[in-house]
């Protein structure tokens, strides 16, 4: 073994951590009921674990030694607390007594971290009461077994605010008495909502910053895939948990195509269809089964799956089954209307049925005012415009276009079309 | 970033003759740990190499030859493959497995378009005579 190849120690802490960290949070969190006590215990282990593996190697069972080292530090910090209260005889016994529970109850909850655990984790950190930032951030560092930071290379923000960020989070769930549980019943459905989006709000963090130089995000489109892959294990009968995670493998699958030899964007209908990833796909493909058998097919999650999926049974763009997608747009416009939505449908609309029918299903749009400044709107519309052979009326959409968009990889795409449209009159 | 776990038995074994059920129940209860982490991608056991056929590339011209083979000191019962953050975790994953005595793990990273490990640059030249491969990852 040459030496560049000896394992960087902390770097295997660092990956037994990332493999232990959730499990044995959730498993000090069932006897803390806090999950913010339950991670400064964790982490507790974590720098004692720093301290002695370098010299004494790593355990044999990691998990346990790290556990209790967690217990140990839980039962200092009880001794402390009460230290200071008071120190009469009877309540000495009294500590030792809760002392000995404490021990007890951490030594059977790393005997058995159970899934309900792990779940219970997810639901905590998801939970309603906290920002959307700090659902995404405790998600990635509790569940994903990300540092601090990590997460923090990973939404380009300074170290220091997405530590407070954590640290708020923690605290707002303490206060709120947030309970470390499962939700049931209608609870359960709005509730894994709220997960299902942070999940795919990491996938997506990662997804739209897959140009260039920015392999720590787009890393994180892989960390959104290991959280739902936990969760499909976790949840497995919920079918957009299985959506999910179809939407998410199908649209990672192009990933390789979506990026020019100079990072510049490949948009869809212009991709080298033979560099997607065609063993994702069928994952993908297996998981939207999987949801459309549990769920009909109805759900948010699992329509955006099957749109994504037409796409990838296509083995050329001109092959891409529009009717179905059309129809799978209206779909997802009953669940709830979005611009964005018929804006998609628009474009589908113009290729199943030509850009005059692309165009009508535009331009009653027009009037949306959520679209009002979205440069995709007339950049669709310059597309038909210049298919019906109408290119002064096509400049100008696109040159509307370029004033709203400030992203200089749009400004590119548009700019090119611009020129072809004046090249063509 | 993606790993194959090459698992390597011990000597030139059959996958099914020496199974004892425990190891068979550990090795189930080790995939399902893979997949509950979100971790396990896919993975497969091969049939014993006796079963197989080597095919061998002389002067342009393949020739097959029928298992079982001569020098099968090194021959592969199945594979994990893994999709982790890290080399240390695709190691660490790897030390986990129920193995026996004498048992080989391998771990080798998956090249990926645009890796950026000084490794998986090199990874793409030895695979230029490889059709697909090479196609896809052009």
């Amino acid at each position: 073994m040459s030496e560049n190849q000896i394992p960087d120690i902390h770097k295997t802490i660092e990956a037994v951590w990332k493999i232990e960290s959730t499990r044995l949070i959730a498993g000090i969190a069932r006897v803390t009921r806090d999950i913010g006590v339950a991670e400064e215990l964790a982490q507790d282990a974590l720098v004692a674990a720093l301290e002695r593996w370098p010299e004494e190697g790593i355990p044999e069972k990691p998990a346990a030694w790290l556990m209790t080292a967690a217990k140990r530090r839980a039962i200092d910090s009880l001794r402390r607390g009460r230290m200071l209260e008071q120190k009469h005889g009877e309540i000495e016994r009294e500590l030792e007594f809760q002392q000995q529970r404490l021990a007890e109850a951490m030594d059977q909850s790393l005997d058995q971290v159970i899934d309900d655990d792990v779940l219970r984790l997810i639901f905590t950190a998801c939970h309603p009461v906290l920002a959307v930032e700090g659902r995404i951030a405790l998600t990635l560092r509790l569940i994903g077994g990300l540092t601090t930071p990590e997460i923090a290379r990973a939404f380009l923000v300074p170290e220091k605010t997405l530590g407070q960020r954590i640290f708020r989070a923690k605290r707002t769930l303490s206060e709120a008495r947030v309970p470390f549980e499962i939700p049931r019943g209608d609870e359960l459905r709005s509730r894994l909502e709220s997960v299902l989006s942070v999940v795919y709000l990491i996938f997506n963090e990662g997804y739209t910053a897959t140009f260039g130089d920015e392999w720590m995000r787009e890393e994180l489109c892989n960390d959104a895939l290991r959280l739902g892959r936990i969760l499909a294990g976790l949840l497995p009968g919920e079918s957009e948990v299985h959506g999910l995670l179809a939407l998410m493998e199908l649209q990672a699958s192009r990933t390789a195509a979506r990026k020019g030899r100079n990072g510049e964007a490949v948009l869809l209908m212009e991709q080298d269809r033979s560099l997607w990833d065609y063993v994702q796909i069928q994952r993908g493909m297996a998981a939207l089964h999987h949801a459309q058998k549990l769920g009909g097919g109805a759900g948010t999650y699992t329509l955006q799956a099957a749109i994504v999926a037409c796409h990838a049974r296509a083995s050329t763009a001109a092959e891409t089954d529009w009717e179905r997608i059309v129809l799978l747009y209206d779909a997802l416009l009953q669940i709830g209307p979005s611009p964005i939505v018929e804006l998609n449908r628009a474009v589908a609309v113009g290729m199943a049925e030509g850009p005059a029918a692309g165009l009508r299903a535009l331009d009653a749009l027009a009037a949306e005012p959520a679209l009002n400044n979205y440069h995709l709107l007339p950049s669709v519309r310059g597309d038909f415009l210049v298919q019906l052979g109408r290119h002064a009326e096509a400049r100008e959409e696109f040159q509307r276009a370029i004033a709203m968009t400030e992203n200089r990889r749009e400004h590119q795409l548009l700019s090119k079309k611009l020129k072809q449209a004046m090249f063509i009159d | 970033m993606r790993f194959i776990l090459l698992l390597i038995p011990k000597g030139y074994k059959s996958v099914d003759a020496d199974a004892v059920p425990g190891a068979v129940a550990s090795r189930m209860a080790y995939n399902k740990t893979l997949h509950k982490a979100g971790v396990l991608l896919g993975l497969d056991a091969l049939l014993p190499p006796s079963t197989g056929a080597r095919i061998s590339f002389i002067d342009g011209k393949a020739s097959v030859t029928e298992g079982p083979f001569a020098e099968a000191s090194e021959n592969i019962e199945g594979y994990w493959i893994i999709q982790v953050r890290s080399r240390e975790e695709a190691i660490e994953w790897a030390r986990r497995a129920p193995m026996t005595n004498n048992e080989i793990i391998e771990v080798r990273q998956i090249y990926e378009i645009g890796d950026c490990s000084i490794d998986a640059q090199k990874a793409p030249q030895g695979f230029n005579n490889l059709p697909d491969a090479a196609a896809r990852k052009a």
